[in-house]
């Protein structure tokens, strides 16, 4: 049983690399695709194996306590800030993430939160407050998952941070443009990590380290690099095999 | 989970389902008297239907309406997804079948020599009506209260139409779900008792309130 942040689920990614996975190793995956936060209390409960995650300080800290082991990176996207097509609040124009939320907060714009502790909620509170806390002011917050977010933002004609591939990755979702993206603070990082067998005894910890090999196979990181899912641009970058990298991220 | 919260939640979801249950009433009440007062062909074929319509999933009544109040949809220029007046829309036509159902059921248990012997001492069809009704409220009075349970204990359409937009649309239900998936058990099963302890109190209030005006 894997506990993963949504957008891996979302696009179809765990789907495609399910299938695979199965095929080379006979085991057959399994998920729960919740928020980063939610995800390492599931495992923490021993209700997964293995966690996919996105936010490196709550990834940190399961590790501390004990609860994971062998944390490795296998791809990286980036957030971006989404919005209506007018853009009201000017955030296109803005020279770093921080400014741009600054504006949408002065211009006193709607704001949807996910609001869940998911590794996307907490990248976003880290901005706000480089933009000096969050605006009092028309922010929403969902509590649900990126794509039910951006659904949200998207009827009610609000800015909200994604990720690139969940965004990417949604049909039908009409009335969203990307605004701001490509700043250095705004890169996302999964890790893949198996839950400590040692701290939680229901944990198959065999089975966990067969996926997270696999992850970062070198078919494993093709698949996640050729994977499109539904929009026809690869959604995520695979980065298991760049130097140093489960050092530095 | 903050006090002030769980006391808007509690509000958001006695409103929004309290609305429901009236807004339900108000077509379900008069159609049951309809069906149970006339005969006509095809009458067993809208009582199927109400009958099937009463095992709509929520989530497929959700996401009907989403379709309908979407930016994109026929509705959606009167902006309303995501709001508590579409959790209130989607409710309704939830509990419509089985206020219906249960409306039918009790007027048909209603002697049928009530309305005979009104429309024979000269009461008018709608006079009649009004006899028929009064002889069955009490079993109205329970369809309501039902109708107003099914409303209030579900979660997919609030959660598909209003969104769980903290401060606006989450009500209990939805913050239960929010706090599950938080891994917030503990809130979650507090919350389910408080709307419990609701209904309980509501249903008490209501039928006790009405026997004693008997």
């Amino acid at each position: 049983m894997l506990a993963t942040t949504t957008s891996v689920d979302a696009t179809g990614l765990l789907d495609a690399l399910a299938d695979e996975f199965k095929k080379e190793t006979g085991i057959t995956l399994r998920w729960i695709a919740v928020g980063t936060g939610a995800a390492l209390k599931l495992a923490r409960d021993g209700n997964a194996d293995a966690v996919i995650a996105h936010a490196r300080n709550l990834e940190d800290e399961f590790l501390r306590e004990g609860f994971g082991v062998n944390r490795r990176i296998i791809a990286r996207n980036y957030f971006m800030i989404v919005g209506p097509p007018g853009d009201p609040a000017g955030v296109s124009g803005s020279s770093t993430a921080a400014e741009a939320l600054r504006r949408i907060k002065s211009d006193a714009a709607r704001f949807v939160s996910r609001g869940d502790r998911s590794g996307t909620h907490a990248r976003e509170i880290d901005l706000w407050a480089l933009a000096g806390g969050p605006p009092a002011k028309n922010y929403l917050e969902t509590g649900q998952g990126m794509a039910e977010t951006l659904r949200v933002a998207a009827e009610r004609q609000g800015y909200t941070l994604t990720d690139t591939a969940t965004f990417f990755g949604l049909r039908n979702l009409i009335g969203l443009v990307p605004l701001f993206e490509n700043g250095p603070e705004l890169e996302n990082i999964y890790a893949v990590i198996a839950v400590n067998p040692a701290r939680v005894s229901s944990a198959r910890y065999g089975e966990a380290m067969a996926f997270i090999a696999f992850l970062t196979s070198p078919r494993g990181q093709e698949l996640i690099g050729k994977f499109t899912g539904k929009s026809g641009r690869p959604l995520f970058e695979p980065m298991a095999a760049v130097p140093g990298v489960d050092l530095d991220k | 989970m903050i006090v002030p919260e769980v006391l808007f939640a509690i509000w958001v979801s006695l409103k929004t389902s309290g609305l429901a249950a009236l807004l339900a009433s108000l077509l379900a009440v008069p159609a049951a008297l309809f069906l149970a007062a006339r005969d006509f062909r095809g009458k067993r074929l809208v009582l199927l239907i109400n009958q099937t319509w009463m095992a709509a999933p929520t989530v497929v009544i959700g996401l009907l309406f989403y379709a309908l109040l979407s930016r994109t949809g026929p509705f959606g220029r009167f902006g309303i997804l995501y709001t508590q007046t579409a959790m209130t829309v989607g409710q309704v036509f939830l509990i419509l079948p089985l206020i219906v159902g249960f409306s039918y059921t009790a007027l048909r248990q209603v002697d049928r020599r009530a309305r005979t012997t009104a429309l024979t001492l000269g009461a008018s069809r709608r006079q009649a009506g009004w006899v028929v009704l009064r002889e069955a409220k009490f079993p109205l009075l329970v369809a309501v209260l039902a109708g107003f349970a099914r409303a209030v204990s579900e979660v997919g359409i609030a959660m598909m139409l209003g969104g769980n937009i903290r401060g606006q649309t989450r009500n209990i239900t939805t913050t239960i779900a929010l706090e599950t998936a938080k891994g917030e058990f503990t809130t979650g099963v507090v919350l389910g008792a408080v709307l419990l302890a609701l209904t309980l109190g509501i249903n008490f209030a209501v039928i006790v309130g009405f026997r004693s005006r008997d």
